[in-house]
């Protein structure tokens, strides 16, 4: 079953790639962007057909090594 | 006095530190990430470097490696611990030391002779240093020091401050802050002050018509203090 996390900055933590990407895309005429925030998307195929039971195991891997929590967040986004 | 430096895969700066512990004294041994048990040691150090290539973020599988079982044992039982640069980006991402590494500010990877305040001695790695400020050399890209306003509270209630960017008379502010660091800090303790990360590295100013003196300063020092 496939699970797929996204990793997110928090709000207070400084991004500046993201910032960067702003003020280039503000560049580039795109100038109704507010904020740019850059994460981190993984797709993981784990060995687990219940969606609950593969969802939890992909959680325990945000918190273990894929998110470092005093910075980041996790969102599992989907399950197939 | 012994001390073992854990190469990892992407390690560059372990055989100079290995060089720098065998100049100013130790009986030093090279250990390999992969091991499991550390060799009898004084002091265990976690070099610069680029450990597997930086990904997903500096030092986060490093800080999963078999040997950092053995290291965080020894560390929680009081043994000496010295991350630097990218070992000082593990020691974080162990939970060893409070905090993280992020990003430079100024997304440039920052490589210069830098000064750094002591402020705090009352440890085994700065015990009895001479010195105020030293002069080291900094070179890397995530040195930007971050943590919560909580931890950052703790850290300071705790004088785990170890040493702060500054200019060469001492004095720390904006100007002189290479990366962004929160209150410029260059490195911090635990809190039993038996392990330090610091980004500077002192085995880069070991030679005088090379580099400069106050690495040998440090680590002759060091060597002093756990004799």
């Amino acid at each position: 079953m496939k699970v797929s996390a996204v990793i997110t900055l928090k709000k207070d933590v400084l991004d500046p790639q993201g910032k960067v990407i702003h003020e280039t895309l503000d560049g580039m005429g795109f100038n109704s962007v507010n904020e740019v925030r850059q994460g981190k998307y993984f797709e993981i195929d784990v060995k687990e057909n219940d969606p609950k039971k593969a969802k939890d195991l992909v959680e325990d891997m945000c918190k273990k090594l894929l998110a470092n929590l005093v910075i980041e967040n996790y969102k599992i986004i989907e399950t197939q | 006095m012994k001390s073992s430096v854990i190469t990892f895969p992407g390690s560059n700066c372990d055989r100079d530190m290995d060089v720098a512990l065998t100049k100013f004294g130790f009986k030093n041994k090279m250990v390999w990430h992969n091991d499991q048990e550390l060799p009898k040691s004084d002091l265990i150090v976690l070099p610069g470097g680029f450990s597997y290539g930086d990904y997903l973020r500096c030092g986060s599988m490093a800080s999963k490696s078999k040997i950092m079982h053995s290291v965080i044992n020894f560390a929680k039982s009081g043994g000496l611990v010295m991350g630097i640069c990218n070992g000082f980006q593990i020691l974080v991402e162990s939970g060893l030391v409070p905090g993280v590494l992020l990003r430079n500010k100024y997304l440039q990877f920052v490589c210069k002779n830098v000064h750094v305040k002591v402020d705090n001695k009352e440890n085994t790695f700065f015990k009895n240093l001479d010195k105020k400020v030293l002069e080291f050399h900094i070179a890397h890209n995530e040195g930007n020091y971050f943590c919560t306003s909580d931890q950052l509270k703790e850290i300071e209630d705790n004088n785990q401050i170890a040493i702060y960017y500054c200019d060469q008379n001492g004095n720390t502010n904006d100007q002189i802050n290479p990366n962004g660091s929160i209150k410029n800090i260059a490195g911090i303790f635990n809190k039993e002050k038996n392990i330090l990360g610091m980004m500077p590295h002192p085995e880069r100013m070991i030679d005088e018509s090379l580099s400069g003196e106050d690495g040998s300063i440090f680590f002759r020092n060091l060597f002093n203090n756990i004799k």
